[in-house]
């Protein structure tokens, strides 16, 4: 198999949450990266920390088909990477110049900035399904993310029958869509695609 | 009756858009859709809603992924990460130093030659030999000590022919990580006025331990594993939060409650916001514990720490209180006062989230340790 087709399983395999790519690109470039930060003031849990959210954003890359393949994913890491760990070292005004090897990166911009942006989206429902508190918030979850049917969630939450957790689930999501449509209304989204 | 109705429409509308209508239903869905514009503007929005919450639950679980890579890489060896080691250490403290040194040289308007004595000068030494040597003999010490102190309990034991164990258990408890490096949190209860304290793994391995911080008060204490057999733990697959966990919100423990050196698991649900006597450093729990749970984990479904279970005060039946997590983190911005435990760091990561309970006991067992006394 050559390189590039290789790394176009790879990246499918990314797009799925396959754990086996995720392993496979994980492993391949993690020390890099690690070198990088720990060269340029940072410690490991920085290196950790800065690697996976570069995973994230090329995870969300791979997902919306429009990683270029003329740039190997290597490359991609370690560009994102930088950036990154760049715009950190600047916020904390540890550091204003250059970091790493310049050479043959390529241009992340808007990628990350796209990344900022869905992360910001994110880490609202987030907030908003933890402020729901209990049981809205096991429910919801139950629901919507590990995708159980309501007699399984009626069952394992002590509900007398499916209606009566489809009752309770209609007004924790109508308090949940309430919040979420406040925040959307309010403009994040107005420049989405 | 409107609720119910509302109910109803927002269960068709659900249905409609994940495709789980026959195609009766379906079509008549769609002529109501086109006639009535409120309906419409409801599955358009939900759609959106729905497409959002997909994303964020993809999102999450692919963190969840992250984090599992990198725990297994990590203990396999295939990464080298969470401890800084040879090279990268040598890097990191040449780095810091360097910035100081410059500081330093450009200050005193220096020479080249003294700066770099200079850097010399302030770089890490390694401690001598002697002071090395000596610490080694004294873990000897202790160790030879406890074998001792072993060998009398067995010597007891076999004169009055009673299991051993009871001695031990009555002052045990439990004691999960807070950092890979090998610290640890107990309930102070547990570790009051003990000479030796050792810690002991779900496989029943011992390790030596120091109490590095306890406070009394709130019943909490920090115990560092000090055993030259102790290997790091690496990433620790639960968070510690900060806020407080909502009512009736499910929990589960794990702890060394029995006399058998097995670990246990219990589970339950918040019952009150706050301990004893209205006392606001705790809450009280429903679950089933026992003295050897104190100092147990309690995590939410989400694998997070929101307590830890403080067994002292329990008289009634599966009521129990524990202490609110947020109380680690003042802990240890006490701990951290001494400048030795500066790196220490609490994870607010969980790599539990969306995993079954069987799995997430799995991963959370090798850090719950059974805390001993003597």
């Amino acid at each position: 198999m050559n390189p590039e087709n290789n790394e176009k399983i790879l990246l499918q395999g990314l797009a799925r949450n396959d754990k086996k790519a995720v392993e496979t690109i994980y492993r391949e470039n993690y020390s890099t990266i690690q070198s990088l930060i720990i060269n340029n003031n940072g410690t490991a849990d920085d290196a950790k920390d800065i690697f996976q959210e570069a995973m994230i954003v090329l995870y969300e890359k791979a997902r919306s088909g429009t990683f270029e393949l003329s740039c190997q994913i290597r490359t991609y890491i370690y560009s994102v990477s930088r950036r990154l760990w760049l715009k950190r070292l600047q916020q904390a005004s540890r550091y204003n110049g250059d970091i790493g090897n310049a050479d043959g990166i390529v241009p992340v911009e808007e990628d990350i900035e796209e990344h900022t942006r869905r992360d910001a989206e994110f880490e609202m429902m987030e907030k908003a399904i933890q402020n729901l508190g209990e049981p809205c918030k096991s429910l919801l979850e139950a629901f919507y993310l590990q995708k159980k049917n309501m007699q399984e969630i009626a069952l394992s939450f002590g509900y007398t029958n499916a209606e009566n957790a489809k009752t309770q689930k209609y007004k924790c999501l109508m308090r949940l869509k309430k919040i979420f449509f406040t925040h959307y209304k309010n403009g994040i989204s107005d420049e989405r695609e | 009756m409107k609720e119910n109705n509302d109910i109803m429409i927002l269960d068709a509308v659900e249905r409609y858009i994940r495709g789980e209508m026959n195609p009766d239903e379906r079509l008549y869905f769609e002529n109501l859709r086109k006639t009535n514009g409120e309906l419409d503007q409801l599955v358009v929005e939900h759609t959106l809603f729905l497409q959002q919450m997909n994303r964020f639950g993809e999102w999450k679980k692919f963190q969840s992924t992250l984090n599992d890579v990198h725990i297994d890489l990590a203990q396999q060896g295939k990464i080298n990460a969470d401890k800084l080691k040879g090279k990268a250490r040598v890097a990191y403290l040449w780095n810091r130093y360097k910035r100081v040194a410059a500081i330093a040289a450009s200050i005193a308007g220096l020479t080249a030659l003294t700066f770099t004595s200079l850097v010399w000068s302030i770089s890490p030494k390694p401690p001598a030999a002697s002071e090395v040597e000596q610490l080694k003999k004294e873990v000897i010490n202790i160790k030879n000590n406890a074998r001792q102190q072993d060998k009398e309990l067995k010597n007891v034991k076999d004169k009055i022919n009673t299991p051993a164990k009871d001695i031990v258990y009555k002052t045990g408890g439990t004691g999960f990580i807070i950092d890979g490096k090998g610290y640890l949190v107990t309930n102070a209860h547990v570790v009051e006025n003990a000479k030796n304290v050792a810690v002991q793994n779900s496989k029943g391995t011992d390790y030596i331990t120091k109490v590095v911080y306890i406070d009394k008060q709130r019943d909490i204490a920090i115990l560092k594993i000090e055993d030259d057999n102790f290997k790091p733990l690496g990433t620790i697959p639960y968070a510690v939060s900060k806020n407080s966990a909502d009512l009736a919100e499910p929990i589960f423990t794990l702890g060394y409650p029995r006399n058998d050196n097995d670990i246990v698991y219990g589970q339950g649900y918040l019952s009150a916001k706050s301990g004893f006597n209205g006392d606001t450093l705790s809450c009280q729990i429903e679950i089933a514990a026992n003295r050897g749970n104190s100092g147990s984990p309690i995590l939410n479904s989400n694998g997070e720490i929101v307590g830890i279970l403080s067994a002292r005060e329990a008289e009634a039946e599966g009521v129990v209180f524990a202490l609110q997590a947020k109380h680690i983190y003042n802990a240890l911005t006490e701990l951290k006062k001494d400048t030795s435990f500066q790196r220490v760091k609490l994870s607010t990561k969980s790599s539990l989230t969306g995993l079954d309970r069987p799995q997430q006991v799995k991963k959370v067992e090798d850090y719950v340790f059974m805390v001993k006394v003597n």
